[in-house]
Parts: C-alpha cells; structure tokens; sequence
C-alpha cells in the first residue's frame, strides 16, 4: 500500500515537503475528521465515496454530469447514430448509382447526400467516437477517478451534439452541405456556394473542432498527469499511447481546419477576400490548410484503431504483446509523419513537381510504422495461444483489409499513378479499405470487447459471428469493385452515369454489398438491444485482460476504483510480484479528489481536487452555438451574441461555498 | 451511341503507356506483399494452439528474450525498405518520362473550364488561324499537345485517362498539361474534381485523327459560320440573333458573340451537345432546345419557349453548321 495522505517513501522525494506540512496539520486538527480511501469494497471508505461522487438525480443530474463514463458513452453512442445516419445516406447513394442514368435521385439531392456522409463519417463519427473510447477507457486504464478537466469535457460533448444536429437539422430542411466534406472554394464560397448550405458546415467544422481540441487537452493531460503512481511511460498500456499520440496530433492539426473555416466564413459574410483569386487571394491556401488537417486526420482516426488491435492481440493470444516498444515508436512515428503528406491529395494542382517527390516519399515511408506494427501482431499471434472470440475475429478483418488499403495506399502515393487514379473510384475503394478496415473493424473489436465493461453485460457471441462475416463478404464486394471503375475512368462524386460507359455491371455488385454491409450493421444494432435486456453478465474481467480498466467493477461505479491502484508492470493484471504495493491510500473519500504523477516516472506529486459537476458547461455550449448562428443571420450577432457565452463562462469559474470549504479542510488535513 | 475508350489500362498515348507499365509493377510487387502477410497470418493462426479466456497468461516474454522472433520481423522490415525504395525509385523514373515527352512542334490549346462544360481555343502564331470549340478536341496523332488549363469559376480537372493523369484546372492559378495520342480513336474524358451541380456531365472528347483529318478539320473550323442555304435556315439564324440565345452563345460570321456558353459556329460538326449529355442528332437537339432541364437539372441554359415552326426553323439552322 502506498500512503498518499503523507506521500511518503524513497521512491518520491518530492513528498518531503508535504510531509512536513501534513505533519504539522496532524498535531493541529489530529486525525479523522476526513474519511480515507484505501480500503476494499464494501468498506466506509467505499461508502463515503459513492456519495462523494454521485451525480444529481433526474434530469439536472444528466445534463450537469462530468463523469468521463457518462460523457464518453454519449460520445460513443451519439457518434454511433450519426455513423448510422450517415451509412443510410450512403444507401440512397449506392441505390443511386446501381443503374446508368438511374433517375432515383436528382444532383441537388446526391450532392447533399456525398456531403453529409463524407462530413458526418469524418467529423460527427470517426473522431468524437474515438475520442469517445479514449475518454472512457483512460482514467480507468491509468487507475484514476475522472478526466483532469471534465468540466471542459462535458462542455464539448454539448458543443459537438448541437452542431452534428444542427447540420442534419439542415438537410432535413434541404439546406445541406454540398460542396463536398473538404469544402473547396470558391465552389463552397460566396460566389457559388450561396445560400445557408455551407454556413453550417462552417459552423460544424468550428464546433466539433473546437470539441476536438478541448476532448484532445484533457486527454492527453490525464495520460501525461494523472496516471497509478509507477506507471511510469515505459509501462503505459498501448492503447493510452495510441490516445496520447492522437490527442498531440488533434492539437497540432485541428486549429488549421478551423483557421480555414473560418477565413471561408469571413469571406461568406463579410466580403473578405482570402480565397478569391479576383482580388489577389487564392483558392490553393484554402486545400493546403484543409490537408494539413486533413490528413493527420486519417491518422487520428487509424491510431485508435491501431490502440484497439495491439490491446485486444495479446488478451485474445493470452501473452503480452511482442515488440511493445517497437510498436509504441512506431505510432510515435506515424504520428509524425502524418503530417508530411498532405500534399498528396493535391498532386494534380500546379505545385512544384520537385516538392510532390518529396511527398511520394513520406507517403511511402509511412508504411514502414505501420509495417512493424502487423509483424509485431503476427509474432505475437505465432507464439501465442488463441482463443479466438469476436473481439479477434474483427481484428483479423483489419489484417486483410487495411493490408489491401494500404497497398493501394501505397500506389496513390506515387505522383504519377494518383494522377491517373485521383479523385476516381479507385480513390474511393482505396479510402474505404483503409478507414473501414483500420478503424471500424478494430472500432467493432474493441465494442465487443469493451461492451462488458460498459455495461455489465456480454455481447452474444454467435451474432458477433454473422456480423463480422456479412461485414467482412459485403464491404469486399462492395469496395473492391470499385478499384477497378476508378482504372475504368469512373470519377468520384458522380450522381449518374451514362450506360455507354460500361460502367453499371460493377456498380451493381458494389450496390449489393453495400446492401450486406447494411444488414451486418443491423445484426449489430440487435445485438446491443438483446443484450443490453438480457445478455449474460460480464463479471469483472471476463477476458482475463491485462489492463486496470478490468480491475474495477463492471460497469466501474462512479469513483472507478474504492483505492487508486499501483502499478508495476506493463501488464498489472497478469505479471505482479506478491510484496508490491498494490494501491495508494490516504486521499479524501468524502470529498472529489485524485493524485497527480509526475510527467515519465508517475510518481506521486500532489493531490488533485476534481471539479465538481455543474450546469455552466451546458449552458456554456448553447450560448456558443447560438453566437454562431445569430452571427450567420446578421453581422451585429457577431458582437451582441458574444456576450452570453461570456456569462457563461464567468459562472463556470465562480467557486461556490462549499467547495471553499473543503479545500480548505484538505489543505490542513489530510 | 458514342463510346470512346476511358481505360487507364488500355493507354493509348506514350505518357498513359507509361503510368500503366509503373501500375503493373506496383500491382505485382503490392500483390506479392499483400499475399505474404496473409500467409504469414494464416500459418501464425494454424500454428498457435487454441485457449479459452481462463487459459493462464504465458509471461515468459517478459523476462526471456525471443530472438529467432527479433531477427524474423528485422528481416521483414529490412525487406519491406527495400521494395519500398524500388518502388520509390519507379515511380520518380515515371515522373521524370513523363516530363520529358518531346515537345516540339506541339499544338497548343488553351482549354477553359466552365460550370459545366469545356472551352477550348487552338491556339497559332497567326492569330487569324486560331478559333474557339467546345466539349470535344481533335488532335493528330503522334504530335504533341499542349494545353493550357484555366479554371473560369471553380476548379475542374482534365482527365483523359487513356492518354494522361489528370490536371486541375483552378480560378487564379494557370496549370499545363500535355499529351500525345499514338493511336487514332475517340478518347473519353471527364472532369475529375467535383464542380457543383452537374459534374456528372461534364464530359470532354479527344479524338486523336490520322494528321491530314486533322488539317482537314482545323481548316473547317477555321472558316465562319455557314450561310443558310434554305429560307427555314435563313429564319433560323434570324431567330438565333434576334432571340436570346446569342446573350450567351457565340456563331462566328453572325452578330452572335456571347461568351458565356459553347461556341456554335460548327456546332454540327461535334458528337454530343451538353458536354456530353445527349447525342447530337435534329431530334434529340430540338428536345436540349425546348428543355435542357431535363437532361441536364441545373445547366445555366433556360428551357425556350419555342412555337413548333421557330424550333424547326431554329434546329435546321443548327443542324447546317458543319
């Protein structure tokens, strides 16, 4: 047991100080006025922190919560309807194109229908879903009580909500974006993207941006501030690696979308010229800033899913993963690189052909992260012993899909190969291959196998079966195909084609398998409702993992763990010798608070209080949207509308009474 | 109906000739890789004995080295470095022969991009011997060909995928791109980065004739509009003038000079109207005239409310501009 109330020991110098002060607070007040973490289930200690921790009941409660639980299933399963939106647009559209010259839809239609897809996949799905996964399972597999600024949080899942609603509040009312999900000027400009259409999308990109960025502080705060005393970053699990590269690289590439966006907004409504070649701007700065993003974005979607595969290989081949160092570099690396290729969707533009070399390069080289990563995987697999459940069946999806999509990816980054291929079908399987089988097979995976721990209950396990292989038959035979019409001269973003072209036979098997696809994801929704009424329960840990998120209740109760754990061992579940301490003890039961670790070592530095749940977050994200939306109708909402947000954000800071109070109590004891 | 070959694995010009031979050498080396790393996975599956979830942990790793493990994924890596680097090399070769196609005595063309339709103006030194089409280019077979891409509102892209990879072409940034067709036929193309509306149709011809066909055509296009021949003619180019298609349209050697449309001075002398949209018969174009909403929901040109004798009148006249 590691003592907190003193932070005593060798191994932490840095307590000495606090020992004296806490000494000294020992001899003035004497012991026991505050109840104590440290003991087991069932003990006082449990029962002061069930109190400590609850949220209020009823609707207030739900709307004013930031426990990372709560907020990370709304982000999951918020992200997972609008993949479900998003999946029906596709649809229409592959219903669309199954025929030549199919008169099913007209292009106003097709063009908001790509828009939204592309837009809601991409910005409402992809990111916030993982984000989502990374909110839930850090503190737990850290062995901490909440996120370092859930406040901040809750503030961006209500950001997110409001703007993914009020884009498809727009298609409802056919005032969808139609300039594709990278938004082009001066297609999507004042000149020729009138109306309100791109205006929300401007909006959309702000808003979940700006959720983006506020999910990524928090995160990556929790992982590098808030981790089990001796978690030092050597033995951190992957996938909080996979969390920590992806939350850096949000940082670095989302405010360059959101610069863009909002130049774009400028010029929509206030006549400035950033993009309008007319008065000396230029409509290549737009796609330079888009693609800076844009492609690290791939990558923050794909390194989750890479998190997901080396967590669930070796729980599923019951041995630690081979090469965790290897692999833990290796995401490192992509994650710089990643932002080397942007110029690779913009080959066929006038840049200068000795710069694009420089990015056929850095598009190949990006490979060999990835690369070390699958051999790791197999090497593991090769040495382990299997027990092969759904969780590892959607991972060995990702081993044939993402290979393929990788490959082509590799293809695409030759400049003068993607000039054939840019912007065709070919794109478009490749795109596919790589987002489905790196991040939503991995993404199915990882539902299957944390779903115990979010809800207490099992998936069924034969359904998970019928998903995986409709899933894994039908996006084959719906994307691969499509390799081909892109070799056909078949350009993306089409909503008919002529029957001269030859064209129909091969849209007509992607149709099909889009219809699969349909039915897999189904099976999945059935799945959830089945067994969220009945399924078996998990217990604890009913995959023997290795990870910390497995030694707390299932689903954890609101404080995640009766007693910080310690950790001393890269797998604390599966190798821990007998005299290790096996958790911390001394912090406060009755009151919100957590230990903050130093940055490499995790050694304990200082008590954290946690914030306390309050509306303001709210209340905060709704005058926000409605500043953007009233600066959209008239230009005076751009000053008037900023003043609310300003209120709101005043009173979330105001400290009340009784938080003073405790403070108080805690700085002198314990 | 018009066809046209769309292929970017049936080149038809040296510079697609060579993407494709770079293409086969990606797919082979891709394919092999690909196939290797699933073999590897499979054996790895068949190899591993089954467990059950309560199967213990096997820690051992952690304390004792596997070095045949180590050495086995260092080989792959090294291997997977070296394809990558030959595929690297290929593809920067590839560039450099697509740069180096030989341009002289090249023709020059200035094509310029349109919602949703093609401008294209051949340029000569005599600038009496220039003159302006739309939606379909003849070129000669075996003579280089440059063209210079504009962009007139937003960005479209030029893509004739069995003689060329694609340029955009982009509003404020003039781009080039050239080609040169080995073959005679009739190339399909079509713009490749989405403009709006009606990308769909937004079709470009290239058809690559025997250089003496060439001559012939240039020479014809080079010539003012036909004089109509018939009364009904003569009413038809009343009509055109005085009605409000020449707001938009140009037909040289007429007062019709409106620049925000296709040319019609040889209108009947091309394969398709709309860019591509509808074949260019007398029925078909009577039918574009009353409605071109239905073929093409969104185009810039308003249906024309015609009497049956005007479109006649008007339909024949076009229909003599050879």
């Amino acid at each position: 047991m590691t003592d907190a109330s003193s932070l005593r020991g060798g191994a932490m110098p840095r307590g000495r100080r606090q020992k004296a002060l806490r000494a000294r607070a020992d001899a003035e007040i004497g012991p026991g006025e505050v109840e104590l973490d440290g003991a087991g289930w069932g003990s006082k200690a449990a029962h002061a922190l069930e109190p400590a921790w609850r949220d209020k009941p009823g609707l207030l409660g739900w709307l004013e919560t930031n426990d990372h639980k709560r907020i990370g299933k709304r982000f999951i399963v918020t992200a997972f309807l609008f993949f479900l939106a998003a999946g029906l647009a596709s649809a229409v559209m592959r219903a669309q194109l199954a025929f030549p010259d199919s008169h099913l839809v007209g292009p106003d239609l097709y063009n908001q229908l790509f828009t939204m897809h592309g837009t809601t996949m991409m910005f409402i799905f992809a990111v916030p879903v993982m984000q989502g996964m990374a909110i839930y399972l850090v503190p737990l597999m850290v062995g901490t009580r909440n996120t370092a600024f859930p406040r901040m949080t809750a503030c961006a899942y209500w950001l997110y909500l409001l703007g993914a609603l009020s884009l498809w509040f727009g298609f409802a009312i056919n005032t969808g974006a139609d300039a594709g999900w990278f938004a082009y000027v001066p297609l999507a400009g004042p000149e020729y993207g009138t109306g309100k259409r791109m205006d929300l999308w401007n909006n959309l990109i702000n808003l979940t941006e700006a959720m983006g960025l506020m999910v990524a502080v928090d995160v990556s705060t929790v992982i590098l501030k808030m981790r089990a005393p001796g978690m030092s970053l050597r033995r951190m699990p992957i996938f909080v690696w996979s969390a920590l590269v992806t939350s850096l690289m949000i940082i670095f590439a989302m405010p360059s979308v959101m610069l863009a966006a909002n130049l774009a907004q400028f010029d929509r409504m206030f006549g400035t010229h950033f993009f309008n070649p007319a008065e000396g701007g230029d409509v290549l700065v737009w796609q330079h800033l888009f693609w800076f993003f844009g492609h690290p974005e791939v990558y923050f979607i794909f390194i989750p899913g890479l998190g997901f595969i080396s967590t669930i290989i070796p729980t599923f081949a019951r041995r630690p993963l081979f090469g965790h160092t290897a692999v833990v570099l290796s995401m490192i690396a992509t994650g710089f690189l990643a932002f080397g290729l942007w110029v690779h969707h913009m080959f066929a533009t006038n840049l200068p052909e000795l710069g694009k070399s420089f990015f056929t390069a850095m598009s190949m080289m990006i490979a060999i992260p990835t690369a070390v990563q699958i051999f790791c995987w197999i090497a593991t697999l090769w040495t382990g012993r299997i027990n092969l459940r759904a969780p590892l069946l959607f991972v060995l999806g990702f081993f044939f899909i993402l290979v393929l999509g990788g490959m082509t990816g590799i293809m695409v980054g030759s400049v003068p190969f993607d000039l054939q291929v840019h912007d065709s079908y070919f794109v478009v399987a490749h795109l596919h291959y790589v987002l489905l089988g790196g991040a939503v097979f991995p993404l199915f995976g990882a539902f299957f196998y944390w779903f115990p721990k979010f809800t207490g209950r099992m998936l069924g396990e034969r359904l998970g079966r019928w998903q995986f292989w409709l899933f894994f038959v039908g996006f084959n035979v719906a994307f691969f195909p499509m390799h081909l019409l892109g070799l056909e001269g078949m350009p993306r973003r089409i909503y008919t084609y002529a029957a001269e072209t030859g064209w129909g036979p091969l849209n007509l098997i992607a149709t099909i398998g889009a219809a699969v696809i349909a039915v897999s994801v189904l099976l999945f929704v059935v799945n959830v409702a089945r067994s969220l009424a009945k399924g078996p329960l998990a217990g604890d840990d009913p995959w023997a993992a290795p990870t910390l998120e497995w030694a707390t209740h299932s689903p954890p109760p609101a404080f995640n763990f009766v007693a910080l754990p310690v950790v001393a061992s890269r797998e604390p579940r599966w190798a821990r010798e007998a005299d290790e301490p096996t958790h911390v003890s001394g912090l406060s039961a009755q009151t919100r608070e957590g230990l903050v670790t130093t940055v490499l070592d995790a050694l304990p530095d200082v008590r954290y209080s946690y914030p306390s749940p309050t509306i303001w977050p709210f209340v905060a994200a709704i005058t926000v949207v409605t500043w953007l939306f009233w600066s959209n109708v008239t230009p005076s909402g751009m000053w008037y509308g900023l003043i609310p947000p300003t209120i709101a954000f005043i009173l979330w800071y105001w400290p009340t009474r009784k938080e003073t109070a405790e403070q108080q109590l805690l700085q002198r004891r314990p | 109906m018009i066809g046209g070959l769309h292929d970017v694995q049936v080149p038809a010009g040296v510079q697609a000739q060579a993407i494709f031979d770079l293409w086969q050498w990606l797919l082979a080396i891709c394919t092999l890789v690909f196939v290797a790393v699933i073999v590897a996975l499979v054996l790895a599956l068949r190899r591993a004995p089954r467990a059950a979830q309560d199967t213990p942990p096997d820690v051992s790793s952690l304390s004792q080295g596997e070095p045949k493990l180590v050495r086995a994924v260092w080989a792959a890596i090294g291997l997977s470095l070296v394809l990558l680097l030959g595929l690297l090399a290929a593809s920067v070769f590839t560039d450099r022969a697509l740069a180096r196609l030989p341009l002289a005595n090249a023709l020059h063309i200035e094509l310029t991009g349109y919602q949703w339709w093609w401008e294209a103006r051949y340029d000569d030194v005599d600038v009496s011997r220039t003159f302006t089409t739309a939606n379909e280019l003849h070129v000669p077979v075996g003579r280089p060909v440059i063209v210079s891409l504009a962009g007139a509102d937003v960005i479209h892209s030029f893509w004739v995928p069995s003689l060329n990879g694609k340029k955009d072409l982009i509003p404020g940034r003039d781009t080039k791109v050239s080609f040169r067709a080995d073959r005679p036929g009739v190339y399909r193309g079509q713009c490749a980065e989405y403009c709006g509306y009606q990308h769909a149709h937004m079709v470009l011809y290239v058809i690559a004739d025997a250089p003496d066909d060439y001559e012939r055509w240039a020479a014809q296009q080079r010539r003012p509009a036909a004089t109509p021949a018939t009364a009904e003619q003569t009413r038809g180019r009343d009509l055109f003038v005085r009605r409000n298609c020449a707001m938009c349209h140009a037909i040289d050697g007429t007062s019709a000079q409106g620049r925000h449309a296709p040319n019609l001075t040889h209108v009947a002398s091309r394969m398709t109207i709309g860019a591509g949209t509808l074949e260019n018969d007398t029925a078909r174009r009577a039918a574009w005239i009353l409605d071109p909403q239905q073929f093409k929901p969104g185009a810039t040109m308003p249906a024309q409310n015609l009497p049956p004798d005007e479109l006649l009148a008007l339909n024949a006249y076009l229909g003599s501009l050879q």
